[in-house]
């Protein structure tokens, strides 16, 4: 219920929301949590395992209870912390794991079977009989097991990431993270004050404290609003810092808008990088429970967010409040709730000196031994040196001391460390480097110890960035000492909760310790402590301290378990944001593109390039009837291909022939002028890496052909060599592949279709085969080399990319005329496998330049990349495959890529293996499909048949090894 | 004969404004990369030939119409003018001018919309006008070099326009979203 | 992790583009011997600790670097142009 008068709430924005079917009222402020709070819904969620009920036991995200879906079909966000998800109108949310209904769930029966579900019972009761297992076990646990579900429908909203970069990084805005980034704010730094919160000041809106005589949560907004004000200074809310990495960069997920229906174009959340050079961390601390008797029931809560809700919310989450503590902050509830005039029944203080703070009663030196009330808390029992006693209750505020959120301090491999004097750990100075923990986070409660802390932190990291801090005054406030007496769980029978999202109670870890899984990592996975979303935030020390003590030792020396990130869940979208769909690279496309797709070209991926498959003609109904025409115009008339996407590289220097030599095997300091020629390229280890062709176009200028997929690892291969090989050769590398739209012009035609299109006409003379030159086409310049890939007289013709369109719809028109069209990839592939050409599939890495029948082309006369390692043993020796062109000679005519070569005759196993096929093609030219292959000693066996086998297809087919040039062996047709 | 039309990288695309920000394809006239050679001294030659500084790594120098753009290890590009015959002793010469799909973005929040895709520090106290970059924007390397106030110059190349235009508009979208 | 290339300044490992071991830096002569070959393409330290390494600065400057990098703690000590290192 609200209490009147208290609260940072804006009662005049009223605000209607959804939770379970029945509509809600709350305020501007509310959180789900407090709203339910303020209507009493206490019953909230059930839980992972038992499904016992459950409700809202933080006011921060480390909220293990309260889980709720929030939103329907492809807006569905599953396990969202009602104390996190801010009210808005219109806001519809949903309890999760519970059918058929939150109220009366079936699965509650796994509660009364509780005694068969502990520690390990998947390993000891899923054993037998085997066949159970994927029948019923399997699907019986993933049904029952599990959180909320996703939606059936993908996620409808954007996602984004982004970039950020400051001097300072500062993460947390409570009194210790506003105060270091006023100090270092004031001196001139850049400052990212980062929060997980939609309201800066942490527990300042929490509390009742006063700053410099001011309440805490003004003085908050008053620091908020300064640096608002200044240029210099980015404030984040909503923002969890996720993980910090290497090089002073941190994580960090903004959710930018689960406050609000989303506008149109925005994004649902945002995924930060920050680069910082120094970091303050001032996360706080996360208040830890004390474990006895059915302490998860609804109405148990934490004592700091009892008086959350209360001074922020202006919420009472209990006509009856007890107190549970073995602390002095958490009699801050009882005083809190007392001054608002709520009902407190009694303090339970497990120390034996403890005194009241304030008008209420205490009962010193006991503990809380149960809880009663099975869908909310109805009363207490209480043991004590005055005996026992049962106290009428409905909201139970515990404290079992705080944790400093240390979190992040690990992400790098960091331990913390034990302390004695708030019995929990700190961070390890230096455990991420650049960064310094301050205030709560770091072991310091008091406020005046964190503004402290805050300010000294940010001096300190000012004097690293080279900049003078002012000397700020650090404001007066509570400085009340932090005491404690250790109390981890109260002995006694029954069930007592550690870690409330994946129902780990006290007896499973000391069951895991008598089995001996006493080490900290087998026990988490043991008995799944701490391995849910909240990943044990306020559980972990407690079950180490409990494992600590049922193994005999201390917890420093039982230790902790490894904090990695994120340091709140992330959704995949948001990591994945920029990469879905064809999002994750960039599409590149020809200048030929656009007419392509009129020409209803079905494009293939090739790289990040798109090149068009074949362009189907009206009353064509496969892709082969495609292709055999476009092969015909090649071989017949003429046919044009876009060629563009090869990668085309510009070197220039005296020494540019020099480099050629080097990296190809052959020679290219001899080539003249106005020729090109065709170059082999090595890796260092003696493998094939890459062909093309090699154009010299002055006595110092050449340009590179790669083929489409090698050309980025070409281009930076060539900067290697010259950069760090030989850098005292003159030569410079620049890729031009993006200037020039190149256009393949083949067939008996291709001269006749140029010489209607060139300024100045061509001849066999003038242009011969594997010449280049510059030409003059439409006024513009452009350059054309005589090279072919299909066998046939050909061109290829180059213009100043802006024409590229222009060009090709020119010379497809021109080709229409002479019985020729445009070809695509797939007779292109047909074209060049007739010639026996290769591509990367058949030099995939594996081949040298003896299996491809280019040994002749390893140049005696000089050293180049490759040579040496190309000579050793296992590269020149007798039985290695060797490139061959296969024909199929049986009933059966069809052949494969990827299928296996066998002796003929005998069983298809490894023992008969031959080789293998890399291409293959139906050839219009011979009437049935050629391929070519890979086949031990093959060179010498032409005319041998063997047997192709494709196991995956189930087709077997003889083929005939033959030499891998089908057509014109000679070669006159491209010389012509 | 055949007459040639000229198209540009976005195909024409005319100015697109989302929130604050506004998008336009710019020609930036001839661009010429030059790579001078092992021991020339460059310096005093194009600043003779072009009237701008050569700009040493992370500058740009000269104005709209001419610029120089330092375009990574031992490269500047020069935009707008055809180079001086006299560079040409001096470096290797790469004609590039339709190698680049070029952008201006400009507008209030410009740095915000290039926070989404750029990984370095765009912000004006690190990144001022005349200064210019080689880095990723989104998954295309690129050029980034800020030419006023609130307007950046940026290149890729020319074949990803399409994918350059969709991811600058796909975060200008999302920042004039924001409230 | 961030990359101090020497003509960019920092810039974050997503720009670079890893090789591996510097030893690359160093190839043989082709007369070197088998063992001298070997040792250049295949066999690696591996140790814990500083490393020289090339990286390339592909989607920057395009400059090779060697970079000195710790590879347990990541830690980048040094980074300079791979033609001033060899």
């Amino acid at each position: 219920m609200r209490v009147e008068g208290k609260g940072l709430i804006d009662r005049s924005q009223r605000l209607s929301f959804q939770f379970d079917g029945n509509t809600y009222r709350g305020f501007g402020g509310d959180t789900l949590a407090s709203a339910l709070l303020a209507n009493d819904v206490r019953h909230v969620a059930r839980s992972f395992k038992y499904h016992r009920a459950r409700g809202i036991l933080t006011a921060g995200s480390e909220e293990p209870n309260a889980l709720v879906t929030v939103g329907r079909g492809p807006d569905t966000d599953p396990n969202v912390r009602a104390t996190v998800q801010e009210i808005y109108d219109g806001l519809e949310a949903r309890p999760q794991n519970a059918w058929p209904s939150l109220g009366f769930d079936l699965l509650s029966v796994n509660d009364l079977a509780a005694p068969f579900l502990g520690a390990g019972f998947y390993y000891k009761t899923f054993m037998w009989p085997r066949a159970f297992w994927e029948r019923l076990y399997e699907p019986f646990i993933r049904r029952a097991a599990g959180l909320g579900a996703l939606g059936a429908e993908a996620d409808g909203d954007h996602y984004e990431k982004a970039y950020a970069f400051c001097d300072l990084l500062v993460v947390g805005a409570g009194p210790a993270g506003l105060m270091a980034a006023l100090t270092a704010a004031r001196a001139g730094a850049r400052v990212i004050l980062a929060d997980e919160d939609f309201v800066m000041g942490g527990r300042l809106n929490a509390e009742t404290l006063e700053i410099g005589g001011a309440p805490g949560h003004a003085w908050a907004a008053e620091a908020v609003a300064e640096l608002a004000a200044m240029d210099t200074v980015r404030l984040m809310t909503r923002t969890t810092v996720t993980g910090a990495y290497d090089g002073g960069t941190f994580g960090a997920l903004e959710r930018v808008a689960h406050h609000r229906t989303r506008p149109e174009g925005g994004v649902k959340e945002t995924f930060w990088r920050i680069v910082a050079r120094r970091s303050v961390l001032a996360a706080g601390a996360l208040e830890r429970h004390i474990a006895f008797r059915n302490n998860d029931r609804p109405g148990v809560m934490m004592a700091g967010a009892v008086r959350a809700y209360l001074n922020r919310w202006g919420v009472a989450p209990g006509k009856a409040i007890t107190v549970f503590a073995n602390n002095d902050d958490a009699h801050r509830t009882a005083r809190d709730m007392v001054e608002a005039g709520v009902h407190v029944a009694a303090v339970v203080d497990s120390r034996a000196d403890a005194v009241a703070q304030g008008d209420y009663r205490v009962i010193a030196g006991s503990q809380v031994t149960g809880a009663e009330g099975r869908r909310g808390l109805e009363a207490i029992s209480v043991d004590g040196p005055a005996g026992s006693e049962k106290i009428a209750t409905d909201c139970l505020a515990v404290s079992g001391g705080w944790n400093p959120t240390v979190h992040v301090t690990c992400h790098m491999n960091g331990r913390p460390t034990w302390s004695d004097d708030i019995a929990s750990f700190v961070p390890t100075p230096g455990a991420i480097p650049g960064m310094i923990a301050a205030g709560a986070c770091n072991g310091a409660f008091s406020t005046a110890a964190c503004l402290a802390a805050g300010a000294s932190a940010a001096r300190e990291s000012l004097e690293a960035l080279g900049l003078r801090a002012e000397d700020s005054i650090v404001p007066t406030a509570e400085d009340a000492p932090y005491a404690i007496a250790p109390l981890w769980a109260v002995p006694g029978k029954g069930r007592a909760w550690l870690d409330f999202q994946n129902d780990v109670t006290v007896k499973d870890v000391k069951q895991a310790a008598a089995e001996n899984y006493a080490s900290v990592e087998h026990m988490k996975r043991y008995t799944t402590q701490g391995m849910a979303t909240d990943q044990g935030k306020n559980s972990n020390v407690a079950a180490l301290a409990v494992l600590a003590d049922a193994t005999g030792r201390g917890i420093p020396e039982t230790g902790t378990t490894t904090f990695r990130p994120p340091f709140g869940p992330v959704a995949l979208a948001a990591l994945g944001a920029g990469a879905q769909g064809t999002g994750f690279a960039p599409e590149r496309k020809t200048t030929s593109h656009a007419a392509s797709m009129d020409m209803k070209a079905p494009m293939i991926a090739a790289g990040l390039w798109y090149r068009p498959s074949y362009f189907p003609r009206d009353g064509e109904t496969s892709w082969r009837q495609s292709c055999d025409r476009e092969v015909g115009y090649v071989r017949e008339a003429v046919g044009v291909c876009d060629v563009s996407t090869l990668g085309k590289i510009d070197i220039q220097g005296p020494d540019a022939g020099k480099l050629l030599d080097f990296v190809y095997t052959n020679m290219f300091s001899t080539l003249k002028e106005g020729r090109v020629r065709y170059g082999l390229m090595l890796r260092e280890d003696g493998f094939v890496m890459d062909d093309g062709t090699t154009a010299r176009l002055g006595p110092a200028h050449f340009v590179m052909t790669t083929t489409t997929a090698a050309a980025g690892q070409v281009m930076r291969h060539l900067e290697f060599v010259s950069q760090a090989l030989h850098p005292e050769w003159d030569v410079r590398i620049m890729s031009v592949t993006e200037q020039w739209a190149q256009f393949a012009v083949a067939g008996p035609q291709a001269r006749a279709l140029l010489n209607g299109m060139l300024d100045q006409p061509i001849d066999n003379e003038s242009w011969p085969f594997m010449a280049c030159g510059a030409i003059s086409i439409g006024g513009v310049t452009g350059r054309l080399f005589r090279i072919s890939f299909s066998g046939e007289h050909a061109y290829e013709v180059a213009v100043p990319a802006r024409f590229g369109a222009s060009l090709f719809a020119a010379l497809v028109e021109a080709a229409d005329t002479m019985g020729g069209g445009a070809y695509g990839m797939e007779a292109l592939n047909v074209l060049r496998i007739e010639k026996g050409f290769i591509t990367h599939s058949e030099i995939d890495g594996r081949v040298t330049a003896a299996d491809i029948g280019m040994a002749r082309m390893l140049s005696a006369k000089k050293d180049f990349i490759g040579k040496t390692m190309a000579a050793r043993p296992g590269l020149v020796e007798q039985g290695r495959a060797q490139l061959v062109g296969l024909k199929p000679v049986g009933p059966v005519r069809q052949l494969t890529g990827g299928a296996k070569i066998y002796t003929d005759g005998e069983e298809p196993v490894r023992a008969h293996d031959q080789g293998y096929v890399t291409s293959v093609g139906f050839s219009p030219s011979f009437g049935h499909f050629l391929g070519l292959g890979f086949v031990r000693d093959g060179q010498a066996r032409h005319g041998e048949v063997l047997q192709m086998v494709d196991h995956l297809r189930d087709i077997r087919t003889r083929v005939e090894i033959c030499d891998p040039v089908f057509l014109d062996p000679e070669g006159g047709r491209a010389r012509g | 004969m055949v007459d040639l039309v000229a198209e540009t990288p976005l195909r024409g695309m005319t100015e697109t404004t989302i929130g604050t920000v506004t998008l336009a394809e710019v020609d930036l006239g001839t661009l010429t990369s030059i790579a001078p050679y092992t021991g020339k001294t460059i310096g005093d030659v194009f600043k003779d030939a072009h009237g701008m500084a050569w700009p040493g790594p992370g500058r740009a120098t000269g104005k709209t119409g001419a610029r120089a753009i330092w375009f990574g290890r031992e490269m500047v590009m020069l935009a707008g003018p055809e180079p001086d015959a006299a560079l040409n002793a001096y470096g290797a010469m790469t004609l590039q001018s339709d190698a680049w799909a070029c952008v201006t973005l400009s507008g209030a929040e410009v740095e915000a919309v290039l926070a989404r895709l750029v990984p370095l520090d765009l912000s004006a106290e690190a990144f001022k006008r005349g200064h210019t970059a080689r880095t990723l924007i989104q998954h295309m390397t690129g050029s980034v070099t800020r030419i006023g106030a609130d307007t950046f110059l940026l290149m890729v190349f020319r074949s990803m326009a399409g994918t350059l235009r969709h991811d600058l508009e796909r975060a200008m979208e999302s920042v004039a979203a924001r409230l | 992790m961030r990359i101090p290339c020497p003509i960019c300044g920092a810039r974050d490992r997503r720009e670079f583009y890893y090789q591996g071991a510097a030893v690359a830096l160093a190839r043989p002569a082709p007369d070197a011997g088998e063992a001298a070959w070997d040792d250049y393409l295949h066999l690696r330290e591996n140790s814990a600790g500083d490393l020289d390494e090339l990286w390339s600065h592909d989607a920057g400057c395009g400059a090779w670097l060697r970079v000195t990098r710790n590879v347990s703690s990541h830690e980048v000590k040094a980074a300079v142009l791979a033609r001033d290192a060899s």
